[in-house]
């Protein structure tokens, strides 16, 4: 209609999209890496999620620098190299309300941060850990990453002679709760799964396939855009359900699996090859296992446990944020130390 | 027949005035016997201390237990000791061999130490035979032998065995069946002393009431409680001795009295390394809790990465290193000040920290409750300088006193705040001038709060710069956060008489120096004035105490004069006054060193 402007859609917290933008990225053009920017603003978005819900950490390298690029209204905290893990696990202890999404990548989480990557695997934070895995060290200028690929070569011939870290399998064996392999390039099937990860109650675990177009896009790469188009085994048609659609009805959609996720959204899962199983361990660590030896890489959700209880709650603190606890309740009495110093008298 | 073979004549009588040694294999249960001989002591009225010498090892190795008992108060770490009991056969040679002369020696009569030194004392005793008849039950006879030489002692040295029946009460915690176990080994080793042991020794113990409402307390407990007291809501933790015991003691006291309607208002968590347990304090300081961790020096170097990040971002917690001897594993059950520089200007880059250092369980105490308020106050990692003679020692104190001042949050804007401001605020601007700048917390339900956290170069608005100008303004804007801190940080103790010379020392060489210059003073005629430390940075009155004094001496124990060498670097007009006063075997300091280097050092002046 000429003369009236449209008014822009907001979400269910009264936000407009453009509330979740960021800084503007100062990765390469056509870095794998924004793509995923991108998706995480629109599920942040379409999710109704409250940035001041939300808080954003990150480790050391290109990807631990996206956090600036998207939802510039939560809070966030660039941590150092290998460690985001330790400070997210310090953040939920002192506030277990917030919704965390931590960003790293494969150096940050498979080579420094493996100590911490596995550690936190085991805890179940409230969190979206997201590897942004191109296989190499972009800033420091391409050097291999203990993601890349046997086989695979660098830019300027150098061949990785090593086996890969399957991130993946790891968070399987380690209890992780929510695992999926995706391809940057894939930004539908990503969208679908950030927008379920985000709405789990547990750690999510996300292994984003995500090329360096300066470093890793070569000819005898595996982490290429190229590669990973040919090589791309989209596992699975996936979508997501807002706790709020009324119209969606759990029966009736055939073959699809329906899993509630804990605020009431849903995920749904439709194999699109064989009747693969998210819901099993051992097939999850089965896959990866065969496809190490085929080359092919399998995307979607590679396992999806029912929600398990947190950190925190087996810590067994109380309801509100520890941040928010005041001197009343943080100061024990003073009949409390005459007890103590009358034991040790 | 057991006998007793005096030396030499018994002249004199000394009354509490000991030192007792005892010499056990770990993990034998000895711990028990010698903490009811420490209680018993104390609960007479004697002025007392407890060291443990310990072996890094569960079960097996020596380890031996030194209890000293002074009418005039003087318990520091004594070379010699007067009586040494030798339970462990394996060291019973060496134990026997490097006794002072004239000491008094209780041991097993197969042990038969009477040929090797006879200018000691003897009390050969059979504590195997009599470990048969005390306890018929074999299986138990490992864990009561021990009670033997309490028994023994007690008759020798006039304990009052009803102090000792109630001090194997509070050891054992009220444990019926072991006080049944115990009481009557302690019973039989007194009753057969007294039948057969001649006194041939010029020691013993009176009551007296040299202890009124005093409590008896290792420093990591004490410690442990005044975080407590402070409010600690985040602990993490990895076990590295001599710190373990700390964060084992809150936790046991926070599960006891910090829970609200059967849920916890903390979260102690052990960190599978050092450097998660720090990364952890930066998340919880960052998103408002009062977070703190304790290790040693090893833990230390693992944690200076993330110490730096804090000090740059800004971000509050507490970590007490509770320091051990040497670099590496060095001697992980010894002590010493040797973490001084490390402490100081821990990390990278531009980096000095707030230390606190306390000296008696008393000041661990207030100190784990004023860390707290001062890490909040100035957004900073703050340091608590124990070490292993404070933490894992037995130390009379004074009862705590309850805290009664209000806890100190620091600069923060919560979303009224932010609502006046009409979100109008940077997260590193210095608006009042004393380089400390306001932050929120994470969570703050306002569009304005958030800010961006980072290790990099950033503006007053925490936005990213590489701008020459931004970094050094922000750098000078830490510096002048520090110049504030020297205000208000811990000041120090100082005795002043106007003397010319002036000694500086810190932490746990308190009781030492405290003995030393009486000594110096009525044995010596040398008078000199003191300061105690409490804090880095160093106060105005560190200052005026060195401009004051022709020559200082500082005493502590490492090889370097770390506290020296950091006073010369922060007060460099004063560096030519200062001498070191050195101690670093991984031994408490005696009195006795400290005389005689002062002394040598004063006949050269």
């Amino acid at each position: 209609m000429a003369g009236t402007a449209e008014a822009p859609s907001t979400n269910k917290v009264g936000l407009q999209k453009k509330d979740y933008a960021g800084s503007k990225s100062t990765l390469c053009i056509g870095c794998g890496h924004d793509l995923i920017t991108a998706r995480i603003i629109d599920a942040a978005f379409d999710n109704s999620i409250k940035p001041e819900n939300l808080v954003k950490l990150s480790g050391i390298g290109c990807s631990s620098k996206t956090p600036a690029y998207f939802v510039s209204r939560s809070f966030s905290f660039n941590s150092v190299h290998g460690r985001m893990p330790s400070v997210a696990t310090g953040t939920a202890l002192a506030n277990r309300n917030l919704k965390m999404i931590g960003v790293s990548g494969d150096g940050d989480t498979a080579n420094i941060g493996m100590g911490q990557f596995v550690h936190v695997m085991r805890r179940n934070l409230n969190m979206v850990y997201i590897v942004e895995n191109n296989g190499v060290y972009g800033l420091t200028k391409g050097q291999f990453s203990a993601t890349a690929d046997k086989g695979s070569k660098l830019k300027h011939g150098q061949v990785n002679h090593m086996h890969a870290i399957d991130l993946c399998a790891l968070a399987v064996e380690l209890g992780c709760g929510f695992v999926a392999r995706l391809f940057a390039g894939n930004t539908k099937m990503m969208k679908q799964v950030l927008q379920s990860a985000l709405a789990y109650k547990g750690t999510a675990f996300l292994d984003i396939i995500s090329p360096c177009v300066t470093f890793n896009n070569h000819e005898g790469s595996t982490k290429s855009f190229p590669w990973m188009k040919s090589n791309e085994l989209a596992m699975q048609d996936i979508g997501f359900v807002p706790a709020y659609d009324p119209h969606y009805e759990e029966m009736d959609h055939g073959d699809e699996r329906v899993i509630k996720l804990g605020d009431g959204s849903k995920i749904t899962i439709k194999a699109l090859d064989k009747d693969y199983d998210p819901a099993s361990r051992t097939g999850a660590l089965q896959l990866l296992a065969e496809h190490h030896e085929s080359g092919k890489v399998p995307t979607g959700v590679i396992y999806l446990a029912g929600e398990t209880p947190r950190f925190v709650d087996h810590l067994g603190m109380v309801d509100v944020p520890l941040s928010s606890l005041k001197e009343d309740v943080l100061r024990p009495s003073k009949s409390v130390l005459d007890e103590v110093m009358d034991s040790l008298a | 027949m057991a006998t007793a073979q005096a030396a030499e004549p018994q002249t004199r009588t000394i009354v509490n005035d000991l030192v007792l040694h005892v010499a056990t294999a770990n993990g034998s249960g000895s711990q028990t016997s010698n903490m009811v001989l420490l209680r018993s002591l104390f609960q007479m009225g004697i002025p007392i201390s407890g060291k443990n010498l310990f072996p890094s090892n569960i079960q097996g190795l020596p380890t031996w237990f030194t209890i000293r008992a002074n009418k005039d108060g003087w318990i520091a770490r004594k070379q010699d000791a007067d009586i040494v009991v030798c339970m462990n056969p394996d060291t019973s040679d060496e134990d026997a061999e490097t006794a002072r002369k004239g000491a008094i020696l209780i041991y097993e009569e197969t042990l038969n130490l009477a040929d090797k030194r006879p200018d000691c004392i003897h009390y050969a005793v059979p504590f195997k035979k009599l470990i048969a008849e005390a306890c018929p039950d074999v299986r138990l006879r490992k864990l009561v032998i021990n009670m033997l030489y309490v028994g023994v002692c007690a008759q020798l040295f006039n304990f009052d065995m009803e102090e000792v029946r109630k001090a194997i009460s509070t050891q054992l915690a009220g444990k019926q069946k072991a006080i049944d176990l115990n009481v009557p080994a302690v019973e039989f080793g007194y009753k057969w002393a007294a039948e057969n042991l001649k006194k041939a020794d010029p020691y013993r113990v009176e009551r007296m009431d040299g202890n009124k409402g005093k409590i008896i307390i290792e420093g990591n407990a004490a410690t442990a409680l005044g975080l407590m007291f402070g409010g600690v809501s985040v602990v993490t933790w990895y076990p590295i001795t001599p710190s373990s015991s700390l964060c084992e003691y809150l936790d046991e006291y926070l599960n006891k009295y910090r829970i609200q309607d059967g849920k916890r208002t903390f979260a102690v968590v052990q960190a599978e390394d050092e450097i998660a347990a720090v990364g952890m304090l930066a998340g919880a300081g960052w998103a408002g809790a009062r977070a703190f961790t304790s290790t040693s020096g090893p833990g230390i170097s693992l944690m200076n990465e993330i110490i730096g990040l804090a000090y740059f971002a800004e971000i509050p917690f507490v970590i007490c290193n509770v320091a051990r001897t040497g670099p590496s594993t060095g001697l992980p059950t010894r002590t010493m000040q040797g973490d001084l520089i490390s402490l100081f200007y821990a990390s990278h880059g531009d980096t000095k920290h707030i230390v606190v250092i306390p000296s008696t369980p008393k000041e661990a105490f207030e100190m784990g409750g004023e860390a707290l308020n001062l890490a909040e106050e100035f957004q900073t990692p703050v340091f608590i300088l124990s070490d292993l003679d404070l933490g894992m020692n037995y130390w009379m104190s004074d009862r705590f006193d309850y805290p009664t001042e209000p806890f100190r949050r620091g600069k923060v804007l919560d979303k009224e705040a932010l609502d006046k401001l009409n979100g109008q605020w940077g997260r590193y601007r210095d608006v009042d001038g004393d380089g400390i700048a306001y932050r929120t917390y994470p969570g703050t339900d306002h569009p304005k709060a958030a800010y961006f956290t980072r290790g990099t170069g950033h503006t007053p608005d925490a936005a990213y710069s590489e701008k020459p100008e931004h970094w050094k303004s922000n750098m000078d804007r830490l510096a002048r956060k520090f110049e504030t801190a020297k205000t208000r940080v811990p000041k120090p103790e100082i005795h002043s008489n106007g003397h010319a010379a002036g000694l500086i020392y810190f932490g746990t060489t308190t009781e030492a120096v405290r003995e030393a210059l009486s000594a110096l003073d009525h044995q010596h005629g040398l008078k000199l004035d003191l300061c105690r430390l409490r804090a880095f940075p160093f106060t105005q009155e560190v200052e005026d105490f060195l401009h004051s004094h022709e020559r200082v001496y500082v005493v502590e124990l490492n090889r370097d004069g770390q506290m020296r060498m950091t006073l010369n670097a922060e007060l460099p007009r004063f560096a030519g006054k200062l001498r070191s006063v050195l101690h670093y075997d991984g031994m408490p300091l005696t009195a006795d060193n400290v005389v005689q280097q002062v002394v040598s050092m004063e006949r050269e002046k």
